[in-house]
């Protein structure tokens, strides 16, 4: 009879504690995700430009993107060690390519960051010592840019795992985590999404 | 994980951690202790061997990236006891002194050689970037260019 009456409670309790835990969940889910969509919504041209350009003008990036012939490295943008140069392609020397170190991900090991095809953005959209403005024009340029559309831009920008390695990059020779880029991934999709949608406008 | 390796030619088969430096199997588990260790962070080039022709710095090379490649050592330049090009012109150039960082510099001479048969000094200086601590570069350089040589007369 105890067995029963146990049973029953169960039974009955149940259902309420379901409803209550999505409940929770949901509403956790709420809190967490502070309503993504609307942000970007939200967002002006004009703020989605400057998320953007958090990213873009980041050491994580500008490192890849330097004026000259050789790779930038490190939270200080020192000269790539050892003297290695972009080459005929951005990918390094004939028998000294990028990927005799880098690989197609962070090695956690030795230090070595890596993401599929790792190397450096082509003279035409060197970006260090730019305003953000001027990093803008230049991606949006087809001269430049390697022939872009603006679709293609985006995509680059928001889906090549090179630029997205950037909020993950890795530990580096030390062990030490590398720096960031201060805006979140997610966030910076969103404003780099946003603003070309936008039409792509570049504040004067 | 169990991993399929092509090295030197011979097949082997490998039991550890898809990310275990390539370096690390061929030294602590297959016994091939002719490439070194120096740095472990790609910098000296000391564990330089070649996947698919191409030089790569082994020490930060995941295992699992070298299946399906045919991987070659310093064991394997020779080929029925003749000694490679790059071999016999480090012996005739008397290049080593310690010698630790030598097989990582050979194998990356051969990678230069077979992009660029005929390397100018610069060719050289801008190919090779591993480190001697003896500094042997010179020694290194004419040996380069006689290796070179030497291919030209074996074809």
């Amino acid at each position: 009879m105890r067995s029963i009456t146990i049973s029953n409670s169960i039974l009955i309790s149940a259902p309420i504690l379901v409803l209550i835990v999505l409940y929770a969940f949901t509403f956790q889910e709420m809190e967490g995700h502070p309503a993504e969509k609307p942000q970007q919504e939200e967002m002006t041209p004009e703020e989605a430009f400057e998320v953007m350009m958090q990213v873009l003008t980041h050491k994580r990036c500008i490192n890849c993107h330097p004026d000259g012939d050789r790779p930038l490295q490190g939270e200080d943008s020192h000269f790539h060690h050892l003297g290695v140069v972009r080459g005929p392609d951005g990918h390094g020397l004939p028998a000294y390519q990028c990927n005799s170190c880098h690989q197609d991900r962070n090695n956690n090991f030795s230090g070595v960051p890596g993401a599929p095809h790792w190397h450096l953005a082509p003279k035409s959209m060197a970006w260090e010592g730019l305003s953000p403005g001027e990093i803008a024009h230049s991606m949006t340029d087809p001269e430049r840019n390697g022939g872009r559309t603006i679709e293609e831009v985006e995509h680059h920008l928001t889906a090549d795992p090179l630029v997205m390695w950037a909020f993950e990059p890795g530990l580096d020779q030390e062990g030490k985590p590398r720096e960031k880029p201060p805006v979140e991934r997610g966030d910076y999709i969103l404003a780099v999404k946003r603003w070309v949608a936008s039409g792509a406008v570049i504040p004067e | 994980m169990k991993m399929k390796l092509e090295i030197n030619g011979s097949q082997y088969e490998v039991d550890t951690d898809r990310n275990m430096p390539l370096l690390l199997v061929i030294r602590d588990m297959l016994d091939l202790k002719g490439t070194k260790y120096g740095c472990g962070r790609a910098a000296c080039g000391s564990c330089t061997l070649l996947v698919d022709g191409e030089a790569v710095r082994s020490c930060s090379y995941p295992v699992s990236l070298a299946e399906g490649r045919q991987i070659t050592t310093i064991e394997g330049l020779s080929e029925n006891g003749q000694r490679h090009p790059v071999q016999q012109a480090w012996i005739e150039e008397i290049v080593p002194q310690c010698g630790y960082c030598q097989p990582g510099f050979m194998m990356a001479t051969v990678a230069l050689l077979n992009k660029i048969p005929d390397p100018t000094d610069e060719d050289i200086d801008q190919n090779i970037l591993n480190v001697c601590r003896c500094g042997t570069y010179f020694r290194m350089r004419k040996a380069i260019h006689r290796a070179a040589e030497l291919n030209k007369s074996n074809i």
